[in-house]
Order: structure tokens, then C-alpha cells, then sequence
């Protein structure tokens, strides 16, 4: 693995324990709220990961991942 | 208002220039701080300077107020930092407010700069900087001011500009070899050319009120976020000299310009800030509407932009007067060797490159700024909400924090004048990059490394206990290249008997400039760096020199 390219391999132990810290994450938490922790969350771990080169290629990704499904919503 | 602008007379021409067709190397047309600025490097260089301007008065309230760095090293090369450093005052406490939240979401102290000549900024109103120039252009027999003369036509023949100026006696024009217009936003000149002047205005206002408490307040800057005093919007206050604050309050796009300003209506906003006990009184007000453009090109034929002429931006990070110091800066000495024959016109299309470059970051940083203090969307409102809730106990999230970047130098690290690097370098200051300050002694005194710099271009060569250059070789090999003024700086860390020779006690220079080890550095007028090497090779240092008054490699010089 490059240290300055996207991990797109799985690389989680235990998806539905990562998965389940994410959902808990909002509970008792209102919409608004919500989309505050969403944010905090991925300025937090943008913090973390530090390097543009990633997380430019992880915008990318999502964004086009997103664009992709217009048609189909 | 108790702040008046100073006067001048009108000057009213002698009758011959009337009459005839007056002569002049260089019109600067506007007396701003570019446009006195400009008169000031070119007039300190011996050429001669008739600065035009329609306006008899000093800049009507404090303006630009906030000068930083690389600007205040600009202006201490053209003699009037020292008197604005004593004048100004810095801040180093800064906090920021956001919501009803009464104590700051966060504080900062700004670190000062250690082992350099100018701090990272100062606060002054503008019309200190632009009396100041008057008083050092003043000195100066080679310029000349013309208040309340105004230019209203201009034609390029080729060969030169006919300008012409109304006075209050009548109209006259002068033929002139070149043309500078600092003539501000609006500037009349790039309208005469019609040039375009691309961008954007922002649906936004900005309502400055420069106020004189009672009472002393704490020398802070607060940043206010969607305050209960201004929903949804930002407000930002500083101090001036003086005792006078300014409040910057931002203020939407449907205002009635007129109501706005009135003192009766700029009161409320302040006591809703400082409490119905407030006593003040109010120094200056005004509303501005911001833009982020950009002239299509900064030199046209022999007329040449400079300052908010030639590109303008938001207020937040202070780039609009520290951005055209650093217009003239680049434009000074470029101008300056074209009219004495030592360099040809072309040189004038790297000031075009580089500084369209400097303007091209000022209006991303701008647009970064504004996208954080008023957010476009419901999606990034949630984005600037989250980090500033973060930043109250997180100090990761300060840093996404954009309320204004201080303007810092723009390097060109692409530019045609630049020698890439030839050996392998650890840091120090790449080609394209500005100089670094740092103490030196000479004869025994305190001094600064970039005073010693100079006005032309120079050779810095830091030769440290364990690498010595040889003093006689390199004088010799340096006399035969020198086509343009060439000052040679030694520096050593030793005690050098020589009265030449700069003293790198503390070895700041050699680190700063990567040079522990011995090295040569080729510096451009405006201190940036056009090429360095480890060793001395005058046949690379007379290549790299032409390259950098624009003469390519295959040219003879």
C-alpha cells in the first residue's frame, strides 16, 4: 500500500462493530445534529489522515459515486 | 466626524507646459499608497516622476489598515517603515466569538517573528502611510506632485503616451515614455484603454465605523461568527493608532447606502456590541460593496497597472494595499533598467506573469475566506458550525478556522527569470521565493540581513569558518560579467577583520539559506531569489543574471 493513495482494499476487522460506532454516533441526536456529527466526524478523521493527496481522492470518489446513482433515484 | 483628511493646494502648472507639450520620463497617475509608493522607489533611483493625481486630500478614513510583513520590508527599503512600526500598533491576542456564546469559542496569542526586522503585521490608517511617503517624496527634487490634476485622455503612439491632464487652469498634455496607473479600483485609465476587468461583485456589504471609546479597551482582535448583534452575519474589530478601533460589520446586499452610514444609524450596532453604557464617539464611517476581479492583462504598451488598478479583493486577510506595495516592488527595479537601456521592454512581461500570478492567489484565498465566514449553502453553514464548535475544545479544528490569511509574499517558483536549482539543496530559499530576514553585525552593530541587500541585484555569498570562498577570485571573475549593477554581500560566522563582511554570529543565515556548508545565492532587486549554487561558477552566475533581466540563454548580451 502507498502511503499516498486511498486504501481501497477492505481493510476493517470488524465492519459491523465500525458500522454500528457510526449509527450510535446519532443517537438522541436531532436532525440538525446530526448533520453537525456527520461533519465534526470527517473534519475529525480529515484531521487524522493529514494528507490532501488522500482525501482528494476520496472526494473524488464520493463524489462521482453519488453523481453516478442521479438516474436511479 | 472628528478625522479630517489633509489638505493640499491644487498646483496649478506654469504657463509653458500649458502651452506646449511638457516632457516627462514617467507619470504616475494617483497619489494613493501605490501611486506614492511607486514615486517613491523610482524617485530614490534617480528618475524623474510626475505623479498626477485629481484628488488635494490625504485618503479620507484609516482604509488600509493593516500592513504586513513583506509589505512593511518594502517600505523600510523605501525609508518609511521605522516611522509607521513607532505610529502602528500590532495585536497579538486574537478571539473568536461565535453565536450568543458570551466567552470566546477560542483564544490565540500570534507568536512574534523571532530574528527578523519587521513584525508580522501592523494596524495603521492609511493616510499615516500616504503622509509619510509625502513627507519622504518631499526630499526628493526628481518628483513632483501634482494635486487636483486629473487625467481625462490618453493615446499610445508606440513610441510613447500623450497624456492629457486638466488643471485648474486648463487642460495640457504630457508626453511621456511610460505610464503607471495607481488610480485605484475604479481607475479611469483602464477605462480610457478598455481593458476588461474580470470577476465577480459580491452580493455583500461591509459597513466600516472607525470609533473612539471613553474608556480603554483591551489592544484584541475579535472575530465575531453569526453574532445575536449581527444574525447571520460576521463583525470584526481592531485597533488603530490613536486609540480608534475599527468595527467591520458585515452587512448583506439590500441596504439603502445613504441610511446606512448615518451616525444615528451605526450607533445601535455599536451599543448592541458594548452595551447601552457605552460612550464613544465616531472617528469615520463607511460602506463598501466587495469585489474579487482582475485586469485581462498589467501591462498594455508602455502603460503599466499596479495595486487595486489592477486587481481587487476581499477585505478579509488585508491583500489589497500589501499586495500592491508588492506590485511596485516587482515592478521598481524592472522599470527602472528599462529606461536606462540596461534591460529591453520584455522585461516588463514577467512583472505581467508574476504579479497576474499574486493577484490569481489573492482571489482564492479571498474566495476561501468569504466561503467560510458567509457560507454559500445549507450543507457548508453545517461544515463552518461544526468547526468552530470543535475548535472550543479541539485545537486539531482551529486551523480550518478562516476568518482572513494574513497575505503572505507569492512565490514564483515557474517564472521565466528564475535558474532552476542546479545542486541538490536540503530547504534554504528556492528560486522564485523572497528572502528571508535575519540579524547580521557589520563593524561591530546590529544590522539586518535584508538592509544590506540593497536596490540592485546582488550576490549573497555565506561562506561559513569551514567553507571560506575566495574573496580575490570571485571579485575579479564578478567584474568581468557585470552588465547591470551587481553588489557582492559576504557573509561569514566568524569575526572577520574586513569592515565588509556581515557577521553570522548566531548562524541564522546560513541555516535560513540552507548554507552551513557554504553557498551562493543570486538575489533579484526585490529580494526574491533568482538562482543559487554550492560553489562558484562565474560562467552559470552571468548565465542565470541575464535570464533574470530577461534575456534568454542563446541571446548575446
Amino acid at each position: 500500500m502507498s502511503l499516498n493513495n486511498l486504501q481501497l482494499d477492505a481493510n476493517i476487522s470488524d465492519y459491523d462493530a465500525v458500522y454500528q460506532l457510526i449509527i450510535d454516533m446519532h443517537k438522541g441526536l436531532n436532525d440538525e445534529e446530526s448533520q453537525l456529527a456527520n461533519a465534526k466526524l470527517i473534519l475529525t478523521l480529515a484531521n487524522h489522515i493529514g494528507s490532501t493527496q488522500i482525501l482528494s481522492q476520496a472526494t473524488l470518489l464520493v463524489r462521482q459515486n453519488t453523481i453516478s446513482w442521479r438516474d436511479e433515484e | 466626524m472628528p478625522y479630517m483628511p489633509r489638505q493640499f493646494e491644487a498646483i496649478i502648472p506654469p504657463l509653458e507646459q500649458l502651452n506646449g507639450h511638457e516632457k516627462a520620463k514617467i507619470v504616475v497617475v494617483g497619489a494613493g499608497p501605490i501611486g506614492l509608493a511607486l514615486a517613491l522607489d523610482l524617485g530614490l533611483r534617480g528618475h524623474q516622476v510626475v505623479v498626477i493625481t485629481r484628488n488635494t486630500s490625504l485618503s479620507e478614513g484609516s482604509r488600509a489598515l493593516c500592513y504586513a510583513k513583506r509589505p512593511l520590508e518594502v517600505l523600510d527599503r523605501l525609508g518609511i517603515a521605522e516611522k509607521m512600526l513607532d505610529k502602528g500598533v500590532s495585536w497579538n491576542v486574537g478571539r473568536v466569538f461565535f453565536k450568543q456564546r458570551k466567552d470566546p469559542v477560542y483564544s490565540f496569542d500570534l507568536l512574534p517573528i523571532r530574528d527578523q526586522k519587521m513584525p508580522a503585521m501592523i494596524n495603521i490608517q492609511q493616510y499615516y502611510n500616504e503622509e509619510y511617503s509625502i513627507e519622504a517624496l518631499a526630499e526628493l527634487d526628481n518628483v513632483e506632485i501634482r494635486w487636483g490634476n486629473e487625467l481625462v485622455d490618453l493615446e499610445q503612439t508606440g513610441q510613447q503616451i500623450l497624456a492629457k491632464v486638466v488643471s485648474q487652469s486648463g487642460g495640457y498634455t504630457i508626453m511621456a515614455d511610460w505610464l503607471v496607473a495607481c488610480d485605484g479600483s475604479s481607475s479611469p485609465t483602464r477605462k480610457m484603454l478598455k481593458l476588461n476587468f474580470e470577476g465577480e461583485t459580491f452580493q455583500d456589504n461591509f459597513l466600516i465605523a472607525d470609533v473612539k471609546f471613553e474608556k480603554e479597551y483591551p489592544t484584541e482582535r475579535h472575530f465575531w461568527f453569526d453574532p445575536p448583534f449581527n444574525p447571520s452575519q460576521s463583525v470584526l474589530l481592531h485597533k488603530q493608532p490613536d486609540n480608534v478601533w475599527r468595527i467591520d460589520f458585515q452587512i448583506g446586499w439590500e441596504i439603502d447606502r445613504a441610511e446606512v452610514v448615518k451616525p444615528e444609524n451605526v450607533a445601535p450596532r455599536i451599543k448592541a456590541i458594548f452595551g447601552d453604557d457605552i460612550v464613544f464617539t465616531f472617528e469615520w464611517i463607511s460602506v463598501y460593496t466587495f469585489n474579487c476581479r482582475q485586469i485581462e492583462k498589467m501591462v498594455d504598451d508602455r502603460v503599466i497597472f499596479a495595486g487595486d488598478s489592477a486587481h481587487l479583493v476581499s477585505p478579509f486577510g488585508a491583500r489589497g494595499a500589501n499586495t500592491g506595495f508588492q506590485d511596485i516592488d516587482n515592478l521598481g527595479w524592472k522599470l527602472s533598467l528599462i529606461i536606462q537601456g540596461k534591460a529591453k521592454k520584455d522585461l516588463l512581461e514577467s512583472y505581467n506573469e508574476e504579479r497576474l500570478l499574486a493577484a490569481e492567489v489573492n482571489i482564492l484565498n479571498s474566495t476561501r475566506s468569504t466561503d467560510f465566514i458567509t457560507p454559500k449553502s445549507k450543507v457548508s453553514t453545517k461544515f463552518r458550525d461544526a468547526v468552530l464548535q470543535l475548535s472550543t475544545t479541539h485545537e486539531f479544528a482551529r486551523g480550518f478556522v478562516n476568518s482572513g490569511r494574513l497575505s503572505t509574499p507569492v512565490p514564483y517558483p515557474d517564472s521565466s527569470l528564475n535558474t532552476p536549482d542546479y545542486d541538490q539543496w536540503k530547504g534554504g530559499i528556492s528560486p522564485g521565493f523572497n528572502c528571508l530576514d535575519a540579524p547580521v553585525k557589520l563593524n561591530h552593530s546590529d544590522g539586518w540581513l535584508l538592509n544590506q541587500l540593497g536596490w540592485d541585484f546582488c550576490l549573497l555569498v555565506i561562506s561559513p569558518l569551514y567553507h571560506e570562498f575566495n574573496r580575490q577570485e570571485i571579485n575579479n571573475e564578478i567584474e568581468k560579467i557585470r552588465t547591470v549593477t551587481l553588489k557582492i554581500v559576504w557573509v561569514c560566522d566568524k569575526k572577520n577583520l574586513d569592515d565588509e563582511v556581515l557577521i553570522d554570529e548566531r548562524q541564522l543565515v546560513a541555516k535560513r539559506y540552507d548554507c552551513q556548508q557554504g553557498g551562493i545565492y543570486l538575489i533579484r532587486p526585490d529580494q526574491y531569489v533568482a538562482a543559487r549554487w554550492k560553489k562558484f561558477d562565474p560562467k552559470k552566475i552571468h548565465i542565470a543574471l541575464n535570464r533574470s533581466l530577461g534575456v534568454r540563454d542563446n541571446e548575446p548580451k
